[in-house]
């Protein structure tokens, strides 16, 4: 007993009517926990409980009561024996009288009958006893009110009983988790829990009508409807007890038609439509008919935005148990039918919206024999929804779809769903739909329109409609399918001049033209038809032989017209028309095309020789094409998609066909320069064919590199500037298309790497590169040309395998030192000036020279960090070299290597690879005159040492590329996370704070004041290029290294020096117009509009003075607008935060003073905009720091007002907006 | 003029229509209007130039959307009818084709439709107007508000009213009207 006592405790806090909610349910879980552990059983418990289960004080007894049902409740998955369920179930079942305890009856009763059978479950017995106490003691509508003496609240209760009814249910349909006793046991069940009478089935049914009648509260509604749906399940006998009571019942129901659940806004709102959805989800009440997860998450990624989704998740769900519900026994037909075919009638889209899902629903349930009755007045009402007053509008597209491309109401939608649920049920539906007189007075009058654009806009609807209904009606079955053909067929061929019999004379006849003006409806409901049909032969193929199909008389009826169509399709394709515009004549005759050509192959039986003829049409109409006009854009895809239709067996004949006629053909298009087809079209369309298969795709990459390689020798031995110009649209395709393509397939490595190998092979052969030719021949375009090639090499080199990285490496690098005019000879460890001064001067051998070290930096820029590098001294040097002379893609070279190369390598020839130290041992002294070991000694934090930086001061051309160096050295370094970071952003700062100061006078006099500007501003941009994200090099694509958040931390870092810096230059205002001020103003900004916006809020009580500042002097030069954008942009971000709003608080009149000079800054639009924004932002800043300069504000927004660009016109409106109702009473300003 | 409060509703029952789709930031930018101008600027150093600027005038189109601006959301209403909480556009008090932009002219013209013949609250319709144009629009131009010929029983007054620079503004120095302007331009959150 002594250690029992702990949890006594918790029983006696539970019970006592002093203890908070909280702390009752932490009890029921402590000694639950207690229980599951194994530590006391059940039986200890109860015994222990005696006392507070069977005392003559109400309140402890039903709290006591309440204590042992919500403890069993928890333990819904120990498992118990079989006696104490007995027991307990009989206890509870005893309890049910006791309608002072009742809470904790019904919730224990409820717990027990929950038990799944592993755990051990009650018996049916004992389920039965359940039930007949309840009905004997509980009148459940009755109950809630005279019973206020109960302490608890009526709902809840309501709520308790109906759920423990709903689990009684559950034991009868053997919902014990054991649905196969459903069936044959049903009877049983009944009888042994209802032995007294024959009556006992109507007492239950009577006694839950009494007990759901009336119904308000939603959570009891709720299991009202699944009552309902149990009993219709357990009583399918159209003479059993339901029967007598179904009218009743669904009286009871039907009263809530149409239900639409709206709920308050509020807080505990959120909470309780969670805990709704939760109950359902996770009680499986619902024997994962329903609101499974599957079907939730359907709902979830159907088209509906999340907040939609969330708003209607309650009527969805109660939509779907409500619809269970009436659809449950087909016994509510005669009233639910009627009273849902009333309900069309009203005049609220959403009502209409429910009956016609709730008639889906009930055809599919009630079956074909009951509908059956009501098919006629369906049928009517149907057909008044979506035909007589169609409600569909034009999509925003419907141009490219021939003008028939619309969006149904949702009313239409369902009405169609229901018109398809029923034709697939009751199949004889059918003929009231084609016998329907209005439908065929329609398609008679069709004649009367040749232009689409002649048909009014109803008619038009309805000509949507027709086709959408003939459609549903072909599709379910080939017998539906004959049905539909035979009666519209021969009308629809007759409107288009053609004839369904298999004449050998008259208009068939080869010579025979077709009229000039076409039935465009008539297309339009024929291609609809095709569509339709060819669905069912497409489903047929796979299982019927194809003797069936020529017995079908839609099949035969087809196989006749099949030519004239073809034919008539044709000449809409010719027709003269076809190349303005977006007519819909030719988007009806491709489609048309492109499903005849889809048919399976043993459905059309002159198959072969009309596809060929249409794939041959296709292959003119593209091949013919000179610009991409909508006919060529739509038959290119027509043919993609026969290709993939027809690569779904790639044996069949079909595909054989297709690869003769259209693939070789396109194929053999890409080196040919003599088509009439531009080289951007045929490369379209070489590629969109391509992809329909694989073999494909090789064919056109084997032309396409073929081309390459071609062209490539023309370009450079001949200086040919036309093959130049070809050869940057190949490589683009290239790089663009075909190898983004083969990534997404996987698995193609050798692709990019025999391109690769190809080029630098190329390269080998070519040594006599007459570049200096191609230059003069392709003028700018010569550069476009290389860097096509570098981004080709990068994406090639990108996507293949360490190993294949390294071939190519090795075969460049061979390519490289063979040239003649590097100078790898050994021990030239260091760069020497007069090597720089040599290669200044551009000729013919330092313009093959770029190429070959652009190509070889493209190489290195994608490499994997694992593969290895050859000679990694001697490319560091080669960069180096061509770096000082103005070479960018050696700087994104270096980078990349600083960025990749390992910390150390294991291994035994450590000597021969080159490690991230040495590398950056060969770099340091270059950049900064400061050797990697020299560094670790004097880094005191002593600041930068100017002398240092001699050869940058020789010289300023060199000095700048040196910046640009490092910028990309300092990205690569700040990227890995690497900490000499440090050491290059000193030296960029202390290029961009030198002046004249820190120059011997000597060297005054060569330094011009203008070459010293440009210098500062390049090291200034230098910080651009190391915050911001570069497609060139270091991206994800060429496999950087990248440290999470080293944006934030560069910022974090860079902040501090920042600030004291221009603490320091605030003393010192040397020059007005380019103080090291102004540069470090445009660094720090830089820096700032490149940081995440969170990062610098977090800081933004520092930095908004600075950023102020910042913009008051960068605002001082026109050509800082881009940067000023930035840096705004980041302010309207600020000022958007809460955080941030703190610090504008204290800066308000000088950032109003600011942007409001900049509402007239007339060099840049989104300045202006983006300030008189932030103008409007700034009015959410407390009134009493705004409100003094609200007449500045309204005076220069006036100004604003006559802007000449109508954005900023209107965001000055809303601005002095804002700015007047923040002291409305004053109008006049 | 507030005073008929008392007697109920001048139209309890007006026909709402529906609001027409307003342009969106992301439309393609209306190329209509367009010309080149000149613009004088300070340069840097001081040295004076000019840059030319395509200038787009002010359009029918864009007035509306000035007017139908209120608050900070950008689902704009209209200026509120004063009886009821519909937006002016909704009862087709004014439409695009009653406004009347002439950019060089530095003239404008909107004309409103009261909803009946007798409605007293047109001019507060047209007052309101006027404040709002006032806010949205340059001081350089001429802004004249008129009633639509035949739609109301004193046309020629309530012209001359609206038109009248010193009514006006002793109109805006009532506090009762005041109040009644601001109440139909504040921001509408339905």
């Amino acid at each position: 007993m002594g250690e029992s006592v702990p949890w006594i405790k918790y029983i006696e806090l539970y019970v006592s009517s002093t203890a908070t909610p909280s702390e009752q349910a932490a009890s029921v879980d402590e000694v639950a926990t207690l229980l599951k552990k194994g530590i006391f059983s059940l039986e200890t418990l109860v015994k222990e409980m005696e006392m507070y289960l069977t005392t003559t004080d109400s309140i402890v007894r039903s709290r006591g009561n309440l204590l042992l049902a919500e403890l069993l409740d928890k333990l819904a998955s120990k498992p118990l024996s079989s006696s104490s369920i007995h027991s307990l179930v009989g206890f509870f079942t005893e309890r049910l009288a006791d309608w002072k305890a009742l809470r904790g009856a019904l919730v224990g009763c409820l717990a027990l009958l929950r038990r799944t059978a592993d755990v051990g479950n009650v018996t049916d017995s004992d389920a039965k006893a359940v039930a007949d106490s309840y009905l004997q003691n509980l009148q459940v509508q009755s109950f809630g009110q005279h019973d206020r003496k109960v302490s608890l609240a009526k709902l809840s209760t309501l709520g308790m009983l109906i759920k423990s009814l709903s689990g009684c249910n559950r034991g009868f349909d053997g919902g014990f988790l054991k649905p196969c006793r459903l069936k044959d046991t049903n009877e049983v069940l009944l009888h042994v829990k209802f032995p007294s009478s024959l009556t006992k089935g109507d007492n239950l049914v009577y006694g839950i009508c009494e007990a759901v009648d009336g119904e308000k509260d939603p959570e009891c509604l709720f299991l009202v409807f699944h009552i309902v749906e149990c009993l219709g399940q357990i009583y399918p006998d159209p003479s059993g007890p339901l029967a007598n009571y179904a009218e009743d019942m669904f009286e009871i129901l039907g009263s809530y038609f149409p239900i639409h659940f709206t709920h308050p806004n509020g807080e505990d709102d959120d909470t309780k439509r969670e805990e709704l959805s939760r109950a359902l989800m996770v009680s499986n009440l619902f024997h994962g008919t329903m609101w499974s997860q599957p079907k939730l998450k359907l709902l979830k990624q159907s088209a509906l935005p999340e907040d939609v989704y969330k708003e209607n998740l309650d009527t969805y769900l109660y939509s779907d148990v409500f619809q269970l519900s009436f659809a449950s026994t087909p016994l509510f037909e005669p009233f639910s039918i009627p009273l849902l075919l009333e309900k069309l009638s009203s005049s609220l889209p959403s009502t209409k919206v429910e009956s016609f899902k709730y008639l889906s629903y009930c055809t599919l349930k009630y079956g074909p024999e009951r509908m059956a009755s009501h098919a006629e007045v369906l049928w009517s009402s149907v057909k008044y929804a979506i035909y007589m007053s169609p409600q569909c509008t034009p999509t925003k597209d419907s141009e490219l779809f021939g003008g028939m491309g619309f969006k149904d109401s949702d009313v239409m939608m369902q009405a169609f769903v229901l018109l398809q649920e029923v034709i697939q049920q009751y199949g004889d539906f059918i003929s009231l739909v084609l016998g329907d007189n209005d439908i065929n007075a329609f398609l008679n009058s069709l004649n009367q329109y040749n232009e689409m654009d002649d048909i009014p806009s109803l008619a038009k609807q309805r000509l949507h409609v027709v086709g959408h209904i003939l459609s549903i009606c072909a599709k379910p079955s080939p017998a539906l399918c004959n049905k539909v053909f035979n009666s519209c067929f021969p009308l629809l061929m007759e409107s288009l001049g053609l004839s369904v019999e298999k004449s050998i004379n008259g208009y068939l006849d080869e010579d025979c033209s077709p009229p000039a003006k076409f039935n465009l409806a008539a297309i339009y409901l024929c291609t609809e038809l095709l569509a339709a049909c060819r669905y069912v032969a497409v489903s047929l193929d796979s299982s019927t032989p194809a003797l069936e199909f020529s017995q079908q008389t839609w099949s035969t009826m087809l196989n006749n017209s099949c030519k004239p169509l073809v034919k008539t399709f044709f000449s809409l394709l010719r027709s003269t028309e076809a190349d303005q515009r977006a007519s819909s004549g030719v988007y009806f005759g491709v489609k048309g095309l492109e499903i005849l050509a889809t048919f399976p192959e043993s459905f059309l039986l002159a198959s072969n020789s009309l596809y060929d003829n249409i794939l041959s049409e296709f292959v003119r109409t593209v091949t013919s094409g000179s610009h991409e006009t909508f006919l060529w854009t739509l038959t290119l895809k027509a043919l993609t998609e026969i290709g993939l239709f027809a690569n779904k067996h790639p044996e069949s004949a079909k595909s054989v066909i297709f690869e003769k006629i259209v693939v070789e053909k396109f194929v053999s298009l890409i080196p040919s320069g003599e088509s009439t087809m531009p080289s951007s079209l045929k490369l379209k369309a070489a590629f969109e064919i391509g992809g329909t298969r694989k073999e494909f795709m090789f064919k056109v990459v084997h032309a396409l590199s073929a081309a390459i390689y071609t062209n490539f020798s023309a370009a450079y031995d001949e200086g040919n500037h036309e093959s130049g110009k070809l050869m940057i649209q190949l490589l683009d395709t290239y790089t663009e298309k075909v190898l983004p393509w083969f990534l997404k397939i996987g698995g193609f490595e050798e692709i990019p790497l025999n391109f690769a190998l190809g080029i630098w092979e190329k390269i080998e052969h070519t040594m006599y590169l007459n570049l200096s030719a191609l230059e003069i021949a392709m003028g700018a375009g010569y550069k476009d040309l290389l860097s096509a090639i570098m981004t080709a090499m990068k994406k090639a080199v990108g996507s293949c395998s360490k190993e294949s990285q390294e071939i190519i490496i090795n075969k460049a690098f061979g390519v490289l030192s063979s040239s003649t005019s590097f100078g790898f000879e050994s021990g030239s460890s260091l760069v020497k000036e007069e090597d720089v001064k040599q290669n200044l001067n551009p000729s013919d051998s330092s313009c093959k020279h770029e190429w070959l070290t652009s190509l070889f930096a493209s190489v290195i820029i994608a490499l994997r960090p694992q593969t290895s590098i050859p000679n990694g001294k001697m490319i560091i040097q080669l960069f180096i070299k061509s770096l000082l002379n103005g070479h960018v893609p050696s700087a994104h070279a270096l980078g990349s290597l600083v960025n990749k190369l390992p910390l150390e390598i294991n291994g035994m020839n450590c000597s021969e690879n080159l490690t991230l130290n040495k590398a950056l041992d060969m770099i340091s002294p270059t950049f900064t005159g400061i050797s990697h070991h020299d560094k670790v000694s004097q880094n005191n934090g002593s600041g930068v040492d100017f002398s240092s930086l001699r050869l940058n001061t020789l010289r300023m051309q060199s000095g700048i590329n040196t910046a640009i160096g490092l910028a990309w050295i300092g990205k690569g370094l700040l990227m890995r996370g690497h900490e000499k970071v440090k050491d290059i952003t000193m030296a960029l700062l202390s290029l961009l704070m030198l002046d004249r100061e820190g120059v011997d006078s000597k060297e005054l006099q060569i330094i011009d004041v203008e070459d010293m500007h440009q210098l500062r501003t390049t090291a200034a941009d230098a910080f651009h290029i190391i915050m911001s994200d570069s497609g060139e090099c270091l991206n994800r694509a060429y496999h950087a290294t990248i440290r999470p958040l080293y944006k934030q931390r560069f910022f974090s870092t860079i902040m501090p020096i920042f600030l004291s810096l221009l603490i320091k230059s605030d003393a010192s205002l040397v020059s007005p117009t380019y103080t090291s001020r102004s540069m470090l103003y445009r660094a720090f900004a830089h820096v700032v509009s490149d940081t995440p916006l969170i990062a610098v809020l977090a800081e933004s009580k520092k930095i908004v003075p600075i950023l102020l500042e910042c913009l008051s002097v960068l605002s001082k030069d026109v050509a800082n607008k881009d940067i000023i954008y930035n840096v705004l942009l980041v302010i309207s971000g600020i000022l958007l935060e809460k955080n941030g709003q703190e610090a504008a608080v204290e800066n308000a009149p000088i950032i109003i003073n600011l942007l409001i000079d900049l509402t007239t800054f007339q060099h840049m639009m989104a300045i202006r905009e983006t300030a008189i924004q932030c103008l409007v932002a700034m009015t959410e800043l407390p009134y009493t720091r705004i409100y003094p300069l609200r007449t500045k504000v309204l005076q220069a927004t006036s100004k604003a007002l006559d802007d000449p660009k109508r954005i900023v016109r209107q965001e000055a409106v809303r601005c002095r907006q804002s700015w007047a109702s923040i002291a409305s009473r004053t109008l006049r300003f | 003029m507030a005073s008929n409060m008392v007697s109920g509703l001048i139209n309890a029952n007006p026909v709402v229509y529906e609001k027409k789709e307003r342009r969106t930031r992301s439309a393609p930018v209306d190329t209509r209007n367009q010309h080149s101008i000149l613009l004088p600027f300070c340069g840097m150093g001081g040295r004076l130039g000019a840059i030319i600027c395509s200038y787009q005038s002010l359009t029918e189109a864009e007035l509306l959307d000035n007017l139908a601006y209120q608050g900070k959301s950008l689902k704009g209403y209209y200026i509120k009818d004063p009886e009821h909480p519909y937006s002016l556009e909704e009862l087709k008090v004014i439409t695009e084709d009653a406004i009347e932009v002439d950019d060089k002219r530095s003239y404008v013209r909107v004309t409103f439709t009261p909803t009946v013949e007798h409605c007293s609250m047109a001019t507060v319709i047209g007052l309101c107007l006027r404040v709002k144009l006032m806010r949205s629009l340059p001081p350089r131009y001429k802004v004249d508000i008129r009633v639509a010929p035949g739609s109301h029983a004193s046309e020629a007054a309530v012209n001359k009213q609206l038109n009248d620079k010193e009514r006006v503004a002793a109109a805006l120095e009532n506090p009762n009207l005041v109040d009644m302007v601001d109440e139909c331009l504040a921001p509408s959150l339905i």
